[in-house]
């Protein structure tokens, strides 16, 4: 699966882990970890990328299950190249819960 | 149960607070970084704690799928205050939080803990969740209450210091009624309440399961006396824990342990354990058997009128049609188990918000005996209500959107929750399952159809059941898309079957074409309004139904 990716410049990639705390989904950007994945940090150097991936691995107390996985240079930044990134990188099909509300929220209160 | 450490504590309310308190160290080593994540990762996962698609999941063990009033009231609070307002019902008649954060998963312990509920084995290669009939203690085709026996199973696994590290995971179900509605065969062990020449005891089933190699299992005793029960299923786990693989997880269940080495010297080897073990055991199931026989003896029901009922019947055609369709028959007169469904229009199967369980935990406490089941189809059973109350219930789920009238049909869909939540799925279940019940209802197809077991899994694991399905549905990634296989012919129930795939998979979008030809074909082909679409498929064959679900390369040929 996506944890053994490497990025190149065709096959660009992010790095994608869980808060430690709260579980949600978070990816790794210049300063940190954000919780939009349009923040992310873009990799097209494998050898940069895995250099990175090892921080992120070793920030245990602040996130688990750190990975690189396959992304697209987009518009707004990168988006995801597989409908199970897309998913994480939204939430359920069923209920407007997850990264989707979360944003939302977020977009709404930086317009009041 | 039998583990004589004496440090333990003596009852299973202290157990299990105990291990709440336990966890809460843990995690807060886990916080602290006293822990590394691949130490205290199976931590967790002993308490029933996933790291999933969106964020971690709690699943909550429902002992064989029965709650009390007060235990669904903490299931609804812990869904409104650590959860996004609901809990999903799972096949293994277990509950899941998908949203739960870290650090408050020790205080939903110690809520769960004041029921006497825990998350305890819901994970890991361990004995899981004994699962039963949702209708044990009610059916009227009952040999026994399998419901003391799965208790004592219960206490028997539970941190049964053998079990804790298994080949792989292994599931228990118990099944008392005539009809098998335990699905013991597709169990790693089954049991079936017998009699014989006046003696109760079990039917015992083994090396039955879904997932990657469906398989049923097989007889490996046709009659064990009742008071053997434990030492001889401990004999079991005893031989598979030895003899099971441990060089390949995809072949670690029991299923592959007796079909490699044949049901003839898994038996043999069975038997000389048990042999072993049995004096161990002398005078312990009866007497516990005993306690809780008692505990679960039937309520007092009570011999009241029914014609309010009949009228209401008569008077209310939507009303008529819930009974007809959600009732199922009780051993006392006047009295009937109800099915209130978990699959309204646009609903998710098996998720239930808080305020849906208050208002059954509310129904159960005034007219059901304190007593709510959690079906493996993902429904609740409020198993003994007598029939004059029904016209109440029915007023008072309506409102709540759970007295849809579907039980058994088209949209009454079990599905697992693929990848909207899980990090194992390869697709998504809950889309699916809502598309094709809303087409149908759309279509006013689903009474005319009539019965219909329909089952969806997002992936291999099979946590759908999907090879039980009359239709089965396996969602796939075929090149970064979703696709879906499907299968035909299964059945959990009278005939146990095993599903037999179709031909090639379906984007997600011709899903519901493709099963909309295959119900029209049914419909045509039938021989009468009774015959449903799986006694069809047996009578007929694949054929005609692969040939509706695949019109051109049948007009190809």
């Amino acid at each position: 699966m996506s944890k053994a990716f490497t990025p190149s410049t065709a096959k660009p990639g992010v790095i994608t882990a869980n808060d430690l705390r709260e579980g949600h989904n978070v990816w790794m950007t210049t300063t940190g970890w954000s919780r939009n994945p349009a923040d992310a940090t873009l990799y097209e150097d494998e050898a940069i990328a895995e250099l990175d991936l090892l921080k992120a691995i070793g920030q245990s107390n602040v996130v688990v299950g750190a990975y690189l996985v396959e992304a697209r240079r987009g518009p707004n930044g990168p988006q995801p190249a597989h409908f199970r990134e897309a998913f994480r990188q939204t939430g359920p099909s069923n209920h407007f819960h997850g990264i989707q509300a979360d944003l939302d929220r977020n977009h709404e209160a930086s317009h009041v | 149960m039998f583990d004589a450490r004496p440090s333990r504590p003596e009852t299973e309310s202290e157990y299990v607070r105990y291990r709440a308190a336990q966890f809460r160290q843990q995690v807060a080593r886990r916080l602290d970084g006293s822990l590394t994540e691949e130490e205290f990762r199976p931590l967790r996962l002993m308490n029933g704690v996933y790291l999933q698609l969106h964020a971690y999941m709690l699943r909550v063990a429902i002992p064989y799928g029965t709650l009390d009033a007060d235990q669904m009231r903490v299931l609804a609070h812990l869904a409104e205050t650590y959860d996004k307002g609901y809990g999903h019902f799972t096949t293994r008649t277990n509950i899941q939080y998908n949203w739960p954060k870290l650090i408050d998963i020790p205080d939903m312990l110690d809520a769960l803990a004041t029921v006497g509920m825990h998350a305890i084995q819901t994970s890991g290669n361990t004995i899981r969740n004994v699962t039963t009939d949702a209708f044990a203690g009610a059916a009227a085709d009952e040999v026994a209450d399998p419901r003391p026996y799965a208790e004592l199973i219960r206490h028997w696994s539970t941190d049964h210091a053998e079990f804790q590290f298994l080949p792989r995971k292994f599931k228990i179900a118990i099944s008392g009624g005539a009809e098998d509605r335990a699905l013991v065969t597709a169990h790693d062990i089954g049991l079936r309440l017998v009699e014989r020449d006046g003696a109760r005891g079990f039917e015992v089933w083994v090396g039955g399961g879904l997932g990657r190699t469906p398989i049923l299992g097989q007889v490996i005793r046709d009659f064990l006396p009742e008071d053997d029960v434990l030492p001889y299923l401990e004999a079991i786990v005893a031989t598979y824990n030895l003899s099971g693989r441990r060089d390949n997880k995809y072949k670690a269940r029991i299923k592959i342990t007796v079909s490699e080495r044949g049901i003839d010297a898994f038996r043999a080897d069975t038997e000389d354990e048990f042999v072993r073990r049995r004096a161990a055991f002398t005078g312990v199931v009866r007497k516990a058997l005993h306690g809780f026989q008692n505990r679960f003896a039937a309520p007092s029901f009570r011999d009241a009128p029914t014609d309010s009922y009949d009228a209401a019947r008569s008077k209310r055609a939507a009303f008529r049609s819930w009974t007809d369709t959600n009732l199922r028959p009780h051993r006392a007169d006047g009295y009937a188990s109800v099915i209130v469904t978990l699959k309204a229009p646009g609903a998710t199967p098996g998720d239930a918000s808080g305020e849906q369980m208050r208002l059954l935990a509310d129904l159960a406490e005034r007219y059901g005996h304190n007593d709510l089941r959690i079906s493996h189809d993902q429904n609740v059973v409020l198993p003994h209500v007598h029939v004059s109350d029904l016209p109440a219930i029915y007023d008072a789920l309506l409102p709540a959107g759970l007295a849809t009238a579907n039980a058994g049909k088209t949209s009454d869909i079990i599905a697992c929750p693929g990848m909207d939540y899980c990090t194992l799925a390869t697709a998504r279940s809950i889309p699916i399952a809502q598309d094709i019940a809303a087409h149908f209802r759309a279509e006013g197809l689903e009474d005319e159809i009539g019965k219909l077991n329909i089952r969806i899994s997002g992936c291999i694991n099979a946590c759908g059941h999907h090879h039980l399905g009359h239709i089965g549905i396996l969602g796939l990634d075929r090149a970064g898309v979703e696709n879906y296989q499907i299968t035909l012919g299964g059945d959990g129930y009278d005939i146990p079957t095993i599903g037999q795939r179709a031909g090639a998979g379906f984007p997600a979008e011709e899903v519901v074409p493709a099963i909309d030809r295959l119900m029209r074909a049914y419909l045509d082909l039938r021989d009468h309004p009774e015959e449903r679409f799986i006694d069809a498929y047996r009578r007929l064959g694949v054929e005609p139904f692969k040939a509706a679900l695949y019109p051109a390369e049948t007009e190809a040929a």
